[in-house]
């Protein structure tokens, strides 16, 4: 059982999720994911992690609540325990002076963005962190990623804080200026993943995303999480989940997102 | 004496036609009567053969002479000095492969029903109190870590705890048993059974841990600062697939996915359990093992109208037991064999619609003894499906080969291991099960913890590798 430090909703539907788990916090590299599960009858949900703090056992994770899963841990509270919290898993992003990186996040994203921005900072880089969301009250985080960050460029749909649009569309003016960007890194949903991957593609700009599949055991065993990567079928949860958006089959990966969709709101009805 | 029945004692079972809507098991297991009955037909041999034929070497006579007294608790003691897991082996052990098939009595009539008299002792036990706990020997004060809580890492837990050493077992998933839990559906193999075995090693000592990756969490590296040996035990891993076109639309399921959705999250229980499954009308399960019977017998249990079996040989090379084959033909599963998939079609959404099959013809026996399937040209045609379950076999688990140096893999990936001791390259570590032999049955996992156990135990006393 792991202990829930804090739950609050940052922003409307974003959830943050503090937890206490020591041995995994001494652990976490950036760009893996832990699993958690609510509750004895819940699904075993993956998230990726926005912050870990070693010293004080604790992992912070944030989540949009969506269906039945996401409800169940957006009514957990300080002092609640889950009965699974498992981790880490998957591939780590290591960080290599490599220049200029640019970091990329939307929605949950905007925190998994972080650790990564923290870490390619300290490896020597240019950080140029790009957060995104629909409306300035969507936006979290600022001030922890400008600490790590040499630039923050935000972009709201409406406008109403930075520049109006998507990052894939700033990003892809920054290129178009001649701007060098070594390592484009991008976490949040399946849309902006592909976006920002297009937008980078005439540029040959390599660019890594966080892909988000549909996942049982997390661990190797299931084949839930296949994905189509320059052709060839990989398991996001021991192959990635972090791989090479100029080779992802979205298309693939889209429909496979939407599989459980009428389960889903037949659970979430109930 | 009287004349021996040449036939088993029957075992009643659950109608097909009533327990294809439910996911209770299926046969009803011996009563006291039909045990001793069916006891009283083991020859006791002076020399028994049965007995070879046993990864764990149980007594077979022995045990079944209690039974045949009408001793059970006499039976369920000589069982456990040999074998932690009775009722889960009287279940699903293919006992026809084994002790079964060097039974003497087997060469003119049917052979002694062992599994299903094991099975009864261990059933006769739970129903009657506590269970008795073999006795533990002199604390070594010996560290061992176990890794996985499948049929190999329970063995190699309750053996060497009852050796006295200290025991600690790591589980991945949130409950331990491995594919026990995971894959053997619970119309097979009841949970609780599971679960009851698992808290019968705790309560001699065994620590559990579940939740905890070894590879990340820690690495065994790290484990062996703390512990004198290491067991690696880590099971199945990523799905095999054909590399088919269509392989990877929806509605098309690894055995390893659509048996945890069912076992390990209890889909079948959705939406009281929140972990969906698609409950497929026109369920075509592709292999011709144990786990695709258990994948076509579920889906039938989900609601299909039509489960089939898709196997690219014929009847006799299905390497499943008989009584799984035997149920799921009694239950309806259509099997379709000397057949092929080579593609599956969508709808509009992504889901499979339709798979392609080819015609097979058996040629020459190939390196596994077993006739060669050879396609048979143009003869192409397709099957309409919703639902596809590739059950054709996993590699073994990628987690602690690919985070523990030193430690020697094979083609596969599997870990290398000495056969009479489970030793990896690696001092110290040791491993069996899946892991080390790619996909095989619960008792020979449960074989190979034996021989590890010994081997470990001695490793940790003299310290020689």
């Amino acid at each position: 059982m792991n202990k829930i430090v804090r739950r609050e909703m940052i922003v409307p539907n974003i959830h943050l999720l503090e937890i206490s788990a020591p041995l995994i916090a001494s652990k976490l590299k950036p760009g893996q994911f832990v699993i958690i599960r609510p509750d004895e009858s819940g699904e075993r949900v993956p998230l990726t992690v926005a912050d870990w703090n070693p010293q004080e056992g604790t992992v912070t994770c944030f989540f949009l609540q969506v269906g039945t899963s996401t409800a169940k841990l957006a009514k957990l509270v300080a002092g609640d325990e889950v009965p699974t919290f498992v981790g880490p898993l998957g591939k780590p992003l290591e960080p290599q002076g490599l220049g200029r990186v640019v970091l990329a996040g939307g929605c949950y994203g905007i925190g998994s963005i972080y650790p990564l921005a923290k870490a390619f900072k300290l490896a020597g880089n240019r950080v140029t962190a790009m957060i995104e969301a629909r409306s300035s009250f969507l936006l979290y985080w600022e001030d922890r990623l400008s600490q790590w960050s040499d630039e923050l460029i935000i972009s709201t749909a409406d406008g109403s804080r930075g520049k109006r649009g998507h990052s894939a569309s700033h990003l892809a003016e920054l290129l178009q200026k001649g701007e060098k960007v070594d390592l484009v890194i991008v976490m949040g949903c399946t849309f902006m993943l592909s976006a920002v991957s297009e937008a980078t593609r005439p540029f040959g700009v390599k660019t890594i995303v966080g892909l988000n599949t549909v996942m049982v055991d997390g661990t190797g065993m299931c084949g839930a999480c296949r994905v189509e990567v320059g052709g060839k079928t990989l398991f996001a949860c021991v192959d990635g989940p972090n791989f090479d958006g100029h080779q992802v089959n979205w298309e693939l990966l889209r429909t496979r997102r939407r599989a459980y969709y009428l389960q889903e709101t037949l659970s979430a009805e109930r | 004496m009287a004349k021996i029945s040449p036939t088993k004692t029957k075992m009643r079972e659950q109608p097909p036609q009533e327990r294809i809507k439910n996911f209770q098991e299926v046969p009803y297991g011996y009563s006291e009567e039909e045990a001793i009955l069916e006891a009283q037909r083991c020859l006791q041999c002076p020399k028994p053969t049965c007995i070879t034929g046993c990864p764990v070497e149980i007594d077979i006579p022995g045990f079944i002479g209690f039974i045949a007294k009408g001793d059970f608790p006499g039976a369920i003691r000589r069982l456990k000095e040999k074998n932690v897991l009775p009722a889960i082996c009287g279940r699903v052990c293919p006992q026809e492969e084994q002790c079964e098939k060097l039974c003497i009595l087997g060469k003119k009539l049917q052979p002694v029903g062992i599994g299903r008299l094991e099975r009864f002792a261990a059933d006769w036990e739970a129903a009657h109190g506590v269970p008795e706990l073999p006795q533990r020997k002199r604390r070594t004060g010996k560290r061992i870590a176990v890794v996985g809580a499948g049929p190999a890492g329970l063995t190699v837990a309750g053996d060497l705890i009852q050796m006295g050493h200290e025991v600690t077992l790591f589980e991945a998933l949130h409950e331990a048993g491995g594919v026990l839990v995971y894959g053997i559906p619970e119309f097979r193999l009841p949970k609780l059974i599971v679960g009851r075995e698992v808290e019968n090693l705790c309560k001699m000592g065994v620590k559990l841990v579940k939740n905890f990756v070894v590879g990340t969490t820690k690495t065994v590296d790290e484990l062996l600062e703390e512990f004198n040996a290491v067991f690696l035990g880590t099971g199945a891993g990523l799905p095999w697939f054909m590399q088919l076109p269509g392989e990877n639309l929806n509605g098309v399921y690894s055995a390893n996915e659509y048996l945890t959705r069912v076992n390990l999250m209890k889909a079948y229980l959705f939406p009281q359990y929140d972990t969906p499954i698609q409950k497929g009308k026109r369920v075509a399960t592709i292999g011709g093992g144990n786990v695709a019977m258990d994948s076509a017998r579920t889906a039938l249990r989900l609601g299909a109208d039509y489960s089939m079996i898709i196997y690219r040989r014929s009847r006799v090379e299905m390497p499943a037991r008989n009584e799984e084959i035997h149920h799921a033909e009694e239950e309806g599963v259509e099997f379709h064999f000397l057949t092929n998939p080579v593609g599956y079609y969508s709808d509009a959404n992504g889901w499979v619609k339709e798979a392609e099959c080819i015609k097979m013809r058996l040629g020459e026996p190939d390196s596994s003894g077993r006739r060669r399937p050879i396609p048979i040209e143009r003869s192409n045609f397709r099957i309409p499906v919703d639902t596809v379950v590739v059950a054709i076999g996993n590699s073994p688990n990628p987690l602690v080969p690919s985070t523990t140096p030193g430690l020697e893999t094979g083609r596969h990936g599997n870990i290398v291991t000495d056969e009479l001791t489970g030793k990896t390259s690696k001092k110290g570590v040791f491993a069996g099960g899946d892991v080390a032999t790619g996909a095989a049955t619960v008792i020979s996992a449960m074989g190979a913890g034996r021989k590890a156990a010994r081997a470990i135990d001695e490793y940790v006393r003299t310290g020689k590798w």
